[in-house]
């Protein structure tokens, strides 16, 4: 990235958006690890690995954006992508844990003795090493969206058959990741991780650490995606969504190009799905229930369409609500409302959030420029008369 | 056609045998047809003739059951895709206008450039001096010079024709398929139209379906007339329309 695409692609909203994530990740940090507990000020543990979740969740909702607002790929799977990075991430905490377990194996994770495992899967090496995890956590996923991308673009499935292929995708794999004999944990997953790096998982600064690291990961992100979007290639993006056999007949080869964003996209996912798991402590099979990723969808939308801003932000609200309407007497009816939301959206706000916004904000824009060259012209009309005297 | 390194036809365009049917339906049946280098042709035809659909086989869109197509003399356009097909040199003009709606004017022209349209390119590109003069000339000659920085969903109809043709322009195809450009425009529009395409004509081979007789009689040039997928009578405005076929199937006593 050359510091000519980072100057292009900066405008005051991203601008307003980075100062704050990057407050954010050093602010809430620094008053949980400083501040005495219990004090006003102080961010408690708790809410930072919670909020260090919806950050997790931001740059999900980015990577969705990328490709849903920009090039109009709908997928219903990115689910997959993030639980993918989170396995990878998951694979290594596991062998971290090494003779700690309550079976006592240096080599072989619990869940893999209870099943009599003899030996540990090939498909295990590796994953001991930070570097190789982190690695995987890129590669697996990066690799599934470029063969799934691969086939179906260049079938030139597109529409609602892709997203509900992407739906199959991800269910294909909640399926796998339940059997016990696919070496992943089964419907248990992975759990118990006790270090990173050699760091306590469960420690408050690790979890700070977490948490600024979040941050610096969605500002990255965001920066990818805005570097993307505002290069040329991003028009490309913008052209195949609007008309997409227009720019095949402008030559521009319309797979390379969805190819190409969805891999990234699902990059970036992954890396989402990375840093979420320590912060949770578990990652098991249900991250892949098509449900999740039809959520994340959703958080989208309500934040805005093609905006990039407006993603990260819906993650943050619709989570924000979920977490408090969850944890009351709402709780049995959380998923109607979010149904409710959708629809909501859908109808009032098909921008989004931020969408409207910007809209509202170009209009009144518009309107005091209008209104200043009108009391200009009026001026000119009232001292018109008198040189004519 | 055992030699494929020698030119088959001195044609710019050279369509022989050509057949095409859906669900049982010809649309193009044994439809043949050339077009000399710098040559500017009118096709007309009643709807349903294998207007679009002969555009469509041109550009790739369509793969024909049977036939010939040749582009430059020497390329099979059946085995190749609408990228490449576009790469190699033929542009179209929809008959619908299909520009970028929620693009600017200038970003539309920008697209339409035959540059580098790889991945690698267009994310890092930078702009040239020589594209932006190349877009100032195009929408000089488009006449949008104003519009540079409006959204292309916002111009009137006509504008958006004449945009898709500047977008032609900026590819600077060798043959150009422009496909009823006057559709939904004024008299002085269809007539401003005329005189874009007889200058575009200057440097590039055109072919234009046009319903207009009015337009195709300005164009003044060599008409082809369609019929149920076949060429029913072909030469000059006055030839082809006192043909006793074509007033009977198309321009009606």
């Amino acid at each position: 990235m050359t510091p000519h695409m980072l100057t292009r692609s900066l405008d005051r909203g991203a601008t307003i958006f980075l100062a704050v994530v990057a407050a954010c990740g050093i602010l809430i940090p620094l008053s949980n690890l400083l501040l005495p507990a219990g004090s006003f000020l102080q961010v408690p543990t708790y809410l930072v690995a919670l909020w260090g979740k919806y950050v997790c969740y931001a740059i999900l909702a980015l990577s969705i954006d990328l490709i849903w607002g920009y090039c109009g790929i709908l997928s219903l799977g990115h689910g997959a992508f993030f639980a993918l990075g989170g396995y990878a991430m998951g694979m290594y905490l596991m062998r971290q844990i090494g003779s700690r377990g309550v079976y006592g194996n240096p080599i072989l994770p619990d869940f893999m003795v209870f099943l009599n495992y003899s030996k540990l899967p090939w498909y295990w090496y590796g994953f001991d090493m930070f570097w190789f995890a982190a690695l995987m956590v890129l590669i697996v996923p990066g690799l599934l969206a470029f063969c799934f991308g691969w086939l179906a673009f260049r079938s030139r499935v597109t529409g609602v058959y892709l997203s509900i292929i992407t739906q199959a995708m991800t269910y294909a794999l909640l399926l796998a990741f339940f059997r016990n004999d696919f070496g992943f944990g089964g419907n248990n997953g992975l759990t118990d991780f006790k270090d990173i790096l050699g760091f306590n998982v469960q420690a408050e600064g690790t979890r700070a650490a977490l948490f600024a690291l979040s941050c610096l990961a969605l500002i990255a992100s965001f920066l990818i995606c805005r570097a993307v979007v505002s290069s040329k290639l991003g028009k490309v993006l913008i052209a195949i969504r609007d008309a997409e056999s227009r720019s095949r007949f402008l030559g521009y080869r319309v797979e390379s190009y969805k190819l190409f964003v969805f891999t990234l996209s699902a990059c970036m996912a992954g890396v989402a799905g990375a840093l979420y798991v320590p912060q949770v402590g578990i990652i098991n099979p249900s991250e892949f229930a098509p449900g999740n990723s039809i959520e994340a969808v959703i958080w989208v939308a309500v934040g805005g369409r093609g905006t990039l801003v407006g993603a990260a932000l819906g993650a943050v609200v619709v989570n924000y609500a979920k977490t408090s309407f969850t944890s009351g007497m709402l709780a049995p009816y959380w998923l109607f409302m979010l149904g409710a939301l959708f629809i909501l959206v859908t109808l009032l706000l098909p921008k989004g959030i931020v969408g409207t916004f910007n809209a509202w904000w170009d209009q009144s824009k518009e309107k005091r420029t209008a209104e200043t060259a009108a009391s200009a012209a009026a001026e000119d009309g009232v001292t018109e008369p008198k040189m004519a005297e | 056609m055992n030699v494929m390194d020698t030119r088959a036809t001195s044609a710019m365009l050279y369509l022989d045998g050509v057949h095409v049917s859906f669900d049982g339906f010809h649309a193009i049946n044994n439809l043949s047809l050339t077009l000399e280098p710098g040559e500017m042709r009118a096709i007309i035809g009643p709807n349903g003739a294998g207007k679009t659909t002969m555009m469509d086989i041109i550009t790739g869109k369509t793969k024909p059951d049977e036939g010939t197509v040749l582009f430059d003399g020497v390329t099979d356009l059946t085995r190749l895709d609408e990228t490449r097909i576009a790469e190699l040199g033929i542009g179209r003009k929809f008959q619908k206008p299909t520009v970028f709606e929620s693009q600017t004017v200038q970003d539309n022209l920008l697209l339409a450039l035959n540059v580098d349209h790889s991945v690698k390119g267009t994310l890092f590109w930078r702009g040239s001096r020589a594209e932006s003069e190349q877009i100032d000339k195009v929408l000089e000659t488009i006449r949008l010079t104003d519009a540079r920085n409006r959204l292309a969903g916002s111009l009137s109809h006509g504008q958006k024709q004449w945009l898709e043709i500047g977008m032609l322009l900026a590819q600077d195809p060798k043959l150009l398929l422009v496909d009823e450009p006057v559709a939904g425009m004024t008299d002085v529009e269809t007539h401003l139209t005329a005189e874009l395409l007889k200058e575009i004509n200057k440097t590039h081979t055109v072919m234009v379906v046009e319903h207009d007789m009015t337009f195709v009689r300005e164009l003044g040039v060599k008409v082809t007339c369609l019929h149920e997928g076949t060429v029913l009578a072909e030469g000059t405005i006055d030839q082809v329309s006192s043909n006793e076929r074509v007033i009977e199937v198309y321009l009606g006593r």
